[in-house]
C-alpha cells in the first residue's frame, strides 16, 4: 500500500505531537511489556516507600527537646533540629562557630562567582580561589595575632573536618599522582623503579593500616619538637594512599594517547616537561578524567575511616550524637542525616565532573 | 625542475647506518649524502625501512651502529645534541600527527613560542602567513577535527615550517588522503621545493618524484638498492629488483 506523502515546505522541522501525555503513552506504556514494566516498578516502589514516608514525614515529630518524641513511632526530628551544628563542625566551640559559618559563606560566595561565565576569566576572582586556603585556614584555627580565640585541631570534627580532610587530600594527591605516573614511564631505570614500587606496595595495602601508619610511624621521621596533629597525620597518609590509585588511571590515559602525538611533539623540537605539559597531559587528563572523579568520591567517602584514628569527623559525629544522654539511641536519624551530605557531596562531584567531559570533549 | 646541488654543502650525511628491531635488521649499512636544496624521494616496497630510515634523522628511531651528522652536528644519545637537531629538522607525518586539543593557530605557534622564545604576537603574524602560503588562512581558529584530511596535512606542514627548519623530511604525506586531496598537499609540497627547501621524501606518488626529485632512492630489505637521478631511474633502472618494482607500481 502506497501512501502519497507531500513535499515539506517550512524551514522548520514539524512540530510533533507532543504533552505529557502522549511522552507517557510512547515511554511508558508502549508497547505492551512497557506497560507490565512501569506497572510492576510502579508497585515496588510504592510497596517500599509507604513505610518510609510513614516513619519519616507522617509519624514524624519535630522540635526542639526530646519531650516531643515519648511514645511516637516515627522519626524524631527534634535531635536533628537540636545537634545539626554539632554535625556540621563537631566540638568546635559553640560561641565560635560563626568563623566556620563565615568560612563556608565565602567558599560558596566564591563558587556561585565562578559559575558566572563573565566573572570566570577574571584575575580578581583566581586570586581569591587562591587565597582561600589560607584565609579559612586562619579564621578556623584563628590565635593571638588574628585576634581570634584559638581553636586548635584537636577540636575540629563533623563535616567540617571531612570536607577539609577529602579537600586537602585530593588537592595534594593529584599532582603527585601525576608524577608517579610520569615517573612510571620514564626512560630513567631509577625513577621508574621507585615509581613501580612506590604504586605497587602502597596499592597492596588497605588504607586502613596506612591511617595507622601514618599516626604512629610519621612522628619518628621528624624531629619531636616537631609536631604533627592527628589530621596532618591522616591528611598525609589518605594523600599517599589516594595518589597511587590516581596515578594508575592517569598512566591509562597515558598510554591511551596514540603514539603519533608523543613524536609529533619529539619532532618539533619540545623538551619533556613542554612535551608533557601542553600535549600530552592535557589529552591524558581528558580521557580518564570519569575514573579520575571516580577515585575523588572515593576519597571523600573513604575520609570516614579516620574515626580509627581517634578524628571525629561527620560518620564518627552521629556515634558522638546519639551517645549523648539526652539523645540516646537515635540512631537512624543521625545515619540517614549523615547519608544525605555524604550523597550531596558525592553526586556534586560526579554532576560537576560531568560538566567537565562536556566542557573539554576531544 | 633541474638545479645543481653538486657544490651545495652536505646537510645530512649517514655513514654503514645499521638499526635492528630486536632480531630484525631493519637498516642495513645505510650510506647517504643529502646537500643542501636536494630533494630526495625515497621509495620501496612496503616493510623495506623507509621510515625507519628517514626517522633516525631526528632520532624518533635510534641507530645502534654507524654515524649520523645532520649539519655538522653528529647524532649521540646527548639529549641536548638531539633537540637542537630536532629543532632544524622539520618532519609531517602519514597520519598527520595535530594536536587534536588545540587549534590551528596554536598548533603552530606552541613549539616556535616555546622552544624558540618567539614572542606570541610575532609567531601568530607568521603562523597566519604560513597558513595563507598553504592556503588555509581561514580554518585558523578551528580544531583539527573540523578540518578535511588534506587541510590537516597542509596545517601539519605549516606547523614544520613555523620552527624554520633547514631540512624537511616526509613520511608518505599524501597516502592516508582520499584521492581529490593529494594534489593539494603536493601542490605545497612543490612550492616548497621551488623556495629551496631541503627534503627528504616517502612517497609512492611517482609523477611528483619524477617532476621535482633530483635523487631517487630505492630501498628493499634495509638496503639501498639504487640511487640515481630521477632520469635514469624511471627510464633505465640498473637493478632488477628496481625494474621490479616500477613495473608494479607504475602499472596500477
Ligand atoms: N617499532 C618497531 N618494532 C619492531 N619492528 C618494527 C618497528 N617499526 C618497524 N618495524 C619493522 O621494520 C621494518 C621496516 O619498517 P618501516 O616502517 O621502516 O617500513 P616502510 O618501508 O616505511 O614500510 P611502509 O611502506 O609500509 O611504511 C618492517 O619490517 C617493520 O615490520
Ligand atoms: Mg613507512
Amino acid at each position: 500500500m502506497k501512501t502519497i506523502v507531500e513535499p515539506y515546505h517550512g524551514d522548520r522541522p514539524p512540530i510533533l505531537k507532543s504533552g505529557a501525555l502522549n511522552w507517557m503513552k510512547n515511554n511508558l506504556f508502549s508497547p505492551w511489556y512497557n506497560a507490565v514494566l512501569t506497572v510492576v516498578t510502579a508497585a515496588l516502589v510504592y510497596i517500599l516507600v509507604t513505610p518510609l514516608w510513614r516513619w519519616a514525614v507522617t509519624d514524624a515529630c519535630f522540635g526542639t527537646t526530646p519531650d516531643v518524641c515519648k511514645g511516637s513511632h516515627g522519626a524524631c526530628w527534634a535531635f536533628i533540629q537540636d545537634m545539626w551544628p554539632v554535625f556540621m563542625v563537631g566540638t568546635y566551640p559553640s560561641d565560635q562557630r560563626w568563623r566556620v559559618a563565615l568560612a563556608a559563606g565565602m567558599v560558596l560566595l566564591l563558587i556561585i562567582a565562578t559559575l558566572f561565565r563573565a566573572l570566570r576569566k577574571k584575575r580578581l576572582l583566581h586570586l581569591l580561589w587562591i587565597l582561600s586556603p589560607a584565609v579559612i585556614f586562619i579564621l578556623v584555627r584563628g590565635g593571638e595575632t588574628f585576634h581570634l580565640q584559638y581553636v586548635p585541631s584537636t577540636q575540629w570534627g563533623g563535616l567540617m573536618l571531612t570536607v577539609f580532610l577529602s579537600l586537602v587530600s585530593m588537592i595534594f594527591a593529584f599532582p603527585l599522582s601525576v608524577l608517579l605516573a610520569l615517573g612510571r614511564q620514564s626512560d630513567m631505570p631509577v625513577i621508574r623503579s621507585v615509581s613501580v614500587a612506590y604504586i605497587e606496595l602502597v596499592r597492596g595495602v588497605p588504607l586502613i593500616s596506612i591511617l595507622f601508619m601514618a599516626s604512629v610511624v610519621l612522628p619518628l621521621f621528624f624531629p619531636p619538637e616537631m609536631e604533627f596533629s592527628k589530621i596532618m597525620r591522616a591528611m598525609v597518609g589518605i594523600t599517599l594512599f589516594f595518589a597511587a590509585y590516581l596515578a594508575e588511571n592517569i598512566r591509562g590515559g597515558l598510554q591511551g594517547l596514540a603514539r603519533g602525538q608523543y613524536e609529533a611533539a619529539d619532532a618539533l623540537g619540545l623538551g619533556y616537561w613542554k612535551k608533557m605539559g601542553f600535549i600530552i597531559l592535557p589529552q591524558a587528563l581528558r580521557i580518564v578524567l570519569p575514573p579520575m572523579v571516580n577515585n575523588f568520591i572515593g576519597i571523600l567517602k573513604d575520609t570516614s575511616l579516620v574515626g580509627i584514628i581517634g578524628l571525629i569527623d561527620l560518620l564518627q559525629v552521629a556515634f558522638a550524637a546519639t551517645s549523648n544522654p539526652k539523645w540516646l539511641g537515635k540512631i537512624e536519624e543521625a545515619y540517614l542525616f549523615v547519608a544525605l551530605f555524604y550523597w550531596i557531596m558525592c553526586y556534586s562531584l560526579s554532576k560537576f565532573s560531568r560538566i567537565l567531559e562536556e566542557r573539554y570533549q576531544l | 625542475m633541474e638545479h645543481n646541488i653538486d657544490n651545495k654543502p652536505v646537510m645530512i650525511e649517514m655513514n654503514q647506518v645499521n638499526k635492528w628491531y630486536d632480531d630484525y635488521h631493519a637498516l642495513d649499512n645505510i650510506n647517504l649524502k643529502v646537500r643542501k636544496g636536494e630533494r630526495m624521494v625515497i621509495c620501496g616496497p612496503s616493510g623495506s625501512g623507509k621510515s625507519t630510515l628517514i626517522r633516525t634523522i631526528n632520532r624518533l628511531e635510534e641507530h645502534q651502529y654507524g654515524q649520523i651528522i645532520v649539519e655538522g652536528v653528529e647524532m649521540t644519545p646527548d639529549v641536548k645534541k638531539i633537540h637542537e637537531i630536532r629543532k632544524e629538522v622539520g618532519m609531517v607525518f602519514q597520519q598527520f600527527n595535530l594536536f587534536p586539543h588545540l587549534t590551528v593557530l596554536n598548533n603552530i605557534t606552541l613549539s616556535p613560542v616555546w622552544e624558540r622564545n618567539i614572542p606570541k604576537k610575532e609567531a601568530e603574524q607568521t603562523a597566519l602567513e604560513l597558513l595563507e602560503r598553504v592556503g588555509i588562512l581561514e580554518q585558523a581558529n578551528k580544531y583539527p577535527g573540523q578540518l578535511s584530511g588534506g587541510q590537516q596535512q597542509r596545517v601539519a606542514i605549516a606547523r614544520a615550517l613555523a620552527m624554520k627548519p633547514k631540512i624537511m623530511l616526509f613520511d608518505e604525506p599524501t597516502s592516508a588522503l582520499d584521492p581529490e586531496m593529494i594534489k593539494e598537499v603536493l601542490d605545497v609540497m612543490r612550492e616548497l621545493a621551488i623556495g629551496g627547501m631541503t627534503m627528504m621524501v616517502v612517497t609512492h606518488e611517482m609523477v611528483f618524484a619524477r617532476e621535482v626529485a633530483d635523487t631517487m632512492v630505492f630501498m628493499d630489505a634495509g638496503k639501498i638498492v639504487e640511487k640515481s637521478t630521477p632520469k635514469e631511474f624511471f627510464s633505465n633502472p640498473k637493478e632488477e629488483r628496481t625494474r621490479q618494482f616500477l613495473n608494479q607500481i607504475l602499472n596500477n
